[in-house]
């Protein structure tokens, strides 16, 4: 019996206008180990995802534990005895972070995904989706996030749509140290603080040559000359501070002496500790 | 005959020790990083502390998970809750099949400042597990672009002395102390180990007390393909960026205050010690002086016929022994002055390449 009024499918888009979340390299190391560790029966980790939400509303995704589910063709079983248990452990720690979403791996939003879904929403007002693709399906490793839109039709609720929102990775500097680190598969040791500055030097010293072969080869007419990058060299070289030469060998100079006097200090001291430890060991008691 | 050649075999295999390989290489992975330098930064400056799991195989030790242990602020229930917490939450990482043996803990530190009694002592709650190591962070090195990372453990030599306090025959006055009379060493607190005679036949000296191994970091390749996806390679880095700041007078300020404070610490306990050897060498003067007399006065009651008086009397208080001072704390200072140390030169060696950098930048 059809209503007299049409109604309209109705799509709450206001909600997710200005979502967006940002997520730390932590939690995605995170998923991938505990994919790397899942039983062998499942082909999918889920777990949830902690962090807190933005003033803004963005959703700042901080940290994230598995909890352990099984997946039949049509059902899921998720143990939530589990989840709260370590969610009530996690708040012990940091009382800040709150559930905000949960995540799975695996390319796409599956049906089960919604039920899951569904009991997230029960905990949070808008869960955040997180899906990593550990496969590599389409040749790269994507990481989605998403958010649910109910469809409503008139009154009647119809489906949820999972409504793609951006994501941002967003690292703290300390993590950009270790980034470097992390990324390769090994790394021997950990570099010390003057091979981490020969590194450095290194890749100024190749991006200072990049520029200057593309100086070259623009003055030599082999490329052609844009703009915007004349520019920006330019605006670089002013950018060296204009001292006099007297002025500028003084900071220098002055600079180099308070090193140089700490390293003395330093090291007199360790003398001083040496000649101390053999004086006072070696003192006898009559 | 089976018998007993069996019997032998048992207790051949029961009496051999289980060889331990010596510890050579921490090998983190790169997750187990990411969490220290996350939950340190987010508390600094309070210092943290959290446990480390993983795996101890051979000359390598394994670090594949931690978490961090909750701060409490209450004294009387940190026993409880914190044993509680521990056991949680190592049933549910079990239940996600992460390695779950305890192999050490790692802390935050400031500009290096971690070594201290209780260190100590926290390695010795853990030596029921037969390797265990700790991890030092420094949040405050990161704004110098270094990762200042250090595995340490506490090194053999000082192990095996601290297990001769904790021996049962702990009533057994040891060999050397002989000199000294009515010595009593049934105390058990760690200060009195660091008597000089002890460490003499031990030959230790402050460099030997901890030992830091070298840390190997490795990941899993999904995770690297991940990150590579996430984030390509750049040519530079932020943290390249960090490295060649000028400024690093403020970091180097704070270092040498630290630094005089311990230098402050370590003059204070040289003159606990000059103040003992000056007590303990007017005891000597008062006990010859006292000995002169006992014999002078044997000597008057032998000519009157007398029984001579003994020679020691145990209950006068000049003979009474002043206890030593305890090393430790200056070993430790004086570990604490060699980091700082170490970490001045570090950074004034950087400094050193920035500033002809950009002498050499303004030549041109």
């Amino acid at each position: 019996m059809a209503n007299g009024d049409r109604t309209v499918l109705q799509f709450s888009t206001q909600s997710t206008a200005n979502f967006s979340a940002e997520v730390h390299p932590l939690v995605i190391f995170n998923i991938c180990d505990c994919y790397v560790r899942r039983p062998d029966q499942a082909e999918r980790v889920i777990g949830t995802l902690l962090g807190s939400v933005l003033s803004d509303g963005t959703v700042d995704i901080r940290n994230s534990y598995a909890v352990p589910h099984t997946e039949s063709a049509d059902q899921v079983a998720l143990d939530i005895e589990y989840h709260h248990n370590l969610l009530v452990s996690h708040q012990k720690v940091n009382p800040k972070e709150v559930i905000v979403g949960w995540y799975s791996t695996g390319l796409g939003v599956t049906g089960r995904s919604a039920l899951i879904h569904d009991f997230y929403s029960r905990e949070v007002p808008n869960p955040v989706h997180l899906t990593v693709d550990t496969g590599f399906r389409n040749g790269e490793g994507t990481i989605k996030a998403y958010v649910s839109v109910n469809l409503a039709l008139g009154d009647r609720q119809l489906a949820s749509q999972f409504q793609e929102i951006p994501l941002n990775l967003r690292m703290v500097e300390a993590e950009l140290l270790g980034f470097d680190i992390l990324k390769t598969t090994s790394v021997d040791k950990l570099p010390t603080d003057l091979e981490g500055m020969e590194v450095t030097m290194q890749r100024l010293l190749a991006l200072i040559d990049d520029i200057y072969k593309y100086v070259d080869d623009v003055v030599e007419g082999r490329v052609a000359a844009d703009n915007s990058i004349g520019r920006f060299i330019s605006d670089t070289v002013a950018a060296l501070p204009k001292l006099s030469p007297p002025a500028f060998d003084k900071l220098v100079n002055d600079s180099l002496q308070d090193q140089l006097l700490l390293l003395y200090l330093s090291s007199i001291t360790r003398t001083q500790l040496a000649l101390a430890e053999k004086l006072n060991t070696a003192a006898q008691i009559l | 005959m089976a018998a007993s050649s069996t019997a032998r075999s048992f207790l051949q295999v029961a009496a051999t020790d289980v060889v331990v390989s010596p510890l050579r290489v921490v090998q983190i992975e790169g997750l187990v990083i990411l969490k220290i330098i996350k939950h340190c930064k987010e508390f600094s400056p309070a210092l943290v502390t959290d446990q480390l799991l993983g795996l101890d195989v051979g000359s390598i030790l394994e670090v594949t998970n931690c978490f961090p242990f909750p701060i409490c602020e209450e004294e009387e229930e940190i026993e409880a809750d914190g044993a509680n917490y521990q056991l949680e939450m190592m049933r549910c990482l079990r239940e996600v099949n992460v390695d779950n043996n305890t192999v050490g803990w790692y802390q935050s530190t400031i500009l290096g400042s971690y070594q201290t009694v209780e260190l100590i002592e926290t390695f010795m709650n853990y030596q029921n597990i037969r390797r265990c190591v700790c991890i030092i962070y420094d949040p405050s090195r990161s704004n110098q672009g270094v990762l200042a990372l250090k595995a340490l453990k506490l090194s053999d030599s000082f192990m095996e002395l601290y297990r001769l306090i904790t021996l049962p025959e702990r009533s057994m006055v040891s060999p050397c102390c002989q000199n000294f009379r009515n010595l009593n060493f049934m105390c058990s607190h760690i200060d009195c180990l660091f008597h000089c005679y002890r460490l003499r036949e031990k030959n230790l000296s402050w460099v030997d007390i901890f030992e830091e191994i070298p840390i190997k970091v490795s990941n899993s390749a999904l995770i690297s393909a991940s990150m590579t996806e996430l984030e390509s390679d750049t040519p530079v880095t932020q943290c390249d960026y960090d490295r060649l700041q000028l400024s690093s007078n403020p970091y180097m300020e704070r270092n040498m205050e630290f630094f005089i404070e311990c230098m402050d610490d370590l003059s204070m306990e040289q003159q606990k010690f000059q103040f003992y050897y000056r007590n303990l060498s007017h005891q000597q003067a008062q006990q010859q002086a006292w000995l002169q007399k006992r014999r002078s006065e044997n000597m008057a009651r032998k000519a009157a016929g007398e029984e001579p008086l003994p020679e020691e009397d145990p209950t006068n208080p000049i003979f009474k022994p002043i206890p030593e001072p305890s090393r430790l704390e200056s070993f430790l200072i004086t570990n604490q002055i060699a980091n700082y140390c170490n970490q001045i030169n570090g950074v004034a060696g950087q400094s050193f390449n920035r500033l002809y950098l950009m002498k050499s930048l303004h030549d041109n």
